[in-house]
């Protein structure tokens, strides 16, 4: 195994863990902003990491630059798209219940916006 | 061997992306299910175009990063007002 397909490995492999971690995260977490969290804040280092290990594959070719073009691409739009949602979500009157132990069990239900 | 396994993982992410699409509770969560199922098409097809060898499908891949946050942000603005069209320089 050469070197470049080493430091491939090891990216892709890292951002497998990650994304693995986010889907996780969107199944348990308790309510609809820890699960944006989850899903929103780990989704783009996880996108980047995969496309540097796939650009680390070919190399200084064509192929690297659109890899890098939608990197940045994602870089931009991942982010703005989950402050789009929460600020959808906040404005039509979703609420998080406080968090308290007392709450945790019957948060699944409450805080429904219609 | 190890574009593979992240194939797998991204797989497995995807499937898991769906679980909460269908479970909900809200119409915020499966947005957000599906445009987080969206960007993990994005790495798939990328995975794909590595194992293939060819750079052609990194061109899909970014066409359907564009889409994707295209039709996030439509669903959004579908979800909160029932509509898609809007009067110019009104808040969302």
């Amino acid at each position: 195994m050469s070197l470049a397909e080493g430091v491939a490995g090891l990216l892709l492999i890292s951002g497998s863990v990650l994304l693995v971690v986010a889907g996780v995260g969107i199944v348990r977490f308790p309510h609809f902003y820890t699960r944006l969290h989850a899903a929103g804040v780990i989704d783009t280092l996880a996108a980047g990491l995969f496309l540097a290990g796939i650009g680390v594959l070919f190399g200084a070719t064509l192929g690297t630059v659109k890899l890098l073009m939608i990197f940045v691409f994602l870089l931009f739009t991942s982010p703005t798209a989950c402050h789009a949602l929460a600020r959808s979500a906040w404005l039509a009157g979703l609420r998080e219940p406080a968090a308290t132990i007392e709450n945790a069990e019957d948060s699944k239900s409450a805080g429904e916006p219609r | 061997m190890m574009l593979a396994a992240a194939g797998v993982a991204v797989l497995v992410a995807m499937g898991l992306a769906m679980v909460r699409a269908f479970l909900g509770p809200t119409v915020y969560d499966r947005i957000l299910a599906v445009n987080s199922f969206g960007t993990k098409t994005v790495l798939l097809i990328t995975l794909l175009g590595a194992m293939a060898g060819r750079a052609d499908y990194f061109d899909l891949a970014l066409l359907y990063a564009l889409i994707n946050f295209i039709a996030t942000i439509a669903l959004m603005r579908y979800a909160g007002s029932g509509e898609l069209s809007r009067e110019e320089g009104e808040d969302a």
